[in-house]
């Protein structure tokens, strides 16, 4: 079992690395969308740095959805993802490799870039560190939930912005404690401790239950 | 005497039944959202503590916004059944449940607004309450964007059960961190509500409104199914010989 997961993980990241222009695209999209909103806003340094957590955020959480439908499309497209379904293993565990495969593609390199979000916004170097520790554990969430509904959604005409309205109100939760962490940690008396355990908390159950959801629905869709 | 559960899961037994229990439906919602409003609005008292006569609008809202999230229970339970037994019935009954569900949610978040504007001078304000309304009306939203956006009646049927059954497992959590966006102090964000600060004839009233939108949604539902039964059974011959 962990064998058939390496080697999905392997396949996924050498498919992606063979087209790296994808993987920046998601990286570009981010860092654009973060430095258009003080171009909308003004530049006024107290109110970027109000406004930054939110807008990191808000900016991860449609860079990795803008990479959802290519979640499972290329493999649907050309029948892999019907023989994952035939394989003798459970497609939980396929399903699972193939979500870590993206959260590596897509998230962590959020988690990587954040440092700039904190050059742009003017942060201080703790609640920079504070960005990336809520992005390092929101956004396999992000892939996670996200990954139900690009199942859901698989095949179908629009998809993408079809995506976005069935899974953007279930990311409320990773939104609300992922800024509010970082919002938390700019104050002198601020404790991030409950906001990591939630999220760390929501982070666990999605791993229980998303694979095993992804997989019912991805059943439903090659039916 | 045999007792069979699933005869009216069948849509050929089911339909003549719906037919014959909608006219019922319909006398019982006017007759107590008419009674449970006249009381509410001519046997209560005109001023409520802080509130003046426009209070008397809580009548349709406590009744719209209860519909709203027993609907979504409702919707959930068909479609687990629908995916359970394998049962068509239960899925027309979730989609017929979502198109009021979400009506429901409408009129709660605008007769809120109406409210507020008078009541706390505006139309909106990011309440816990309100906020977790709207995300309700999303939810719906969603089910039915992705129920409409797919061809194939049976996947479409099994694709939106699931998604209304990963929301209702969700909504726990997105409840939670919309009452208490932040844990440091989350017990003063809480807004009390009981039966007990409630005058009895106001409960009244709300209590009989809010069975008349119960049956209101039982009466347009199960009209919604029988459309829709028509609609997937079109090729069958009973449907041809109606």
């Amino acid at each position: 079992m962990f064998n058939i997961f390496w080697m999905i993980l392997k396949r996924d990241i050498k498919l992606a690395l063979r087209r790296r222009s994808e993987v920046f695209t998601v990286l570009f999209f981010f860092i654009i969308v973060v430095s258009l909103f003080p171009l909308g806003v003004g530049f006024n340094e107290k109110m970027l740095q109000e406004i930054a957590p939110g807008v990191a955020w808000i900016a991860a959480l449609l860079a990795s959805m803008l990479a959802l439908e290519r979640l499972f499309a290329n493999d649907y497209v050309d029948g892999t993802l019907e023989q994952m379904l035939l394989a003798p293993q459970p497609l939980s565990i396929l399903v699972f490799a193939k979500m870590t495969a993206h959260w590596l593609l897509t998230g962590l390199p959020l988690v990587l870039v954040a440092p700039v979000v904190g050059v742009l916004y003017h942060l201080e170097s703790d609640t920079v560190i504070t960005m990336m520790l809520m992005l390092l554990l929101g956004t396999p969430i992000l892939s996670m939930v996200g990954a139900i509904g690009a199942a859901l959604t698989l095949g179908l005409r629009g998809g993408g912005v079809l995506i976005s309205l069935l899974i953007l109100p279930l990311y409320i939760p990773v939104l609300v404690y992922g800024a509010g962490a970082i919002a938390e940690s700019r104050l002198q008396s601020g404790n991030i401790e409950p906001h990591i355990l939630l999220l760390s908390a929501f982070l666990l159950l999605s791993l229980i239950f998303s694979p095993w959801a992804t997989a019912s629905a991805l059943k439903i869709s090659l039916e | 005497m045999s007792f069979s559960w699933f005869k009216y899961a069948a849509p050929i037994n089911f339909y003549p039944f719906a037919g014959k229990v909608i006219p019922l439906f319909w006398f019982l919602a006017i007759t107590l959202t008419g009674f449970g409003l006249y009381w509410g609005f001519f046997q209560t008292p005109d001023v409520l503590s802080d509130q003046k006569q426009y209070y008397r609008i809580i009548f349709v809202h406590v009744a719209a916004s209860w519909m709203s999230m027993w609907l979504y229970a409702m919707m959930v339970f068909w479609g687990l059944i629908g995916l359970v037994f394998n049962t068509r019935l239960s899925f027309m009954m979730a989609k017929a449940t979502s198109t009021t569900g979400a009506l429901m949610a409408f009129i709660a978040l605008v007769s809120g607004a109406v409210w507020g504007k008078v009541s706390w001078g505006t139309w909106w304000d990011w309440d816990p309450r309100l906020t977790m309304s709207l995300i309700l009306l999303f939810l719906y939203i969603g089910y039915i964007a992705l129920h409409s956006a797919i061809d194939n009646s049976r996947r479409a049927d099994k694709a939106s059960a699931v998604l209304s059954l990963v929301g209702l497992a969700i909504v726990p959590v997105i409840y939670y961190s919309v009452n208490c966006p932040n844990p440091n102090e989350c017990g003063a964000l809480h807004q009390e509500s009981s039966f007990k600060g409630v005058e009895s004839n106001i409960l009244l009233g709300m209590l009989v409104t809010a069975l008349g939108f119960w049956m209101y949604s039982f009466a347009t539902i199960l009209m919604r199914v029988r459309n829709i039964i028509l609609e997937r059974e079109i090729n069958t011959k009973w449907v041809s010989e109606l």
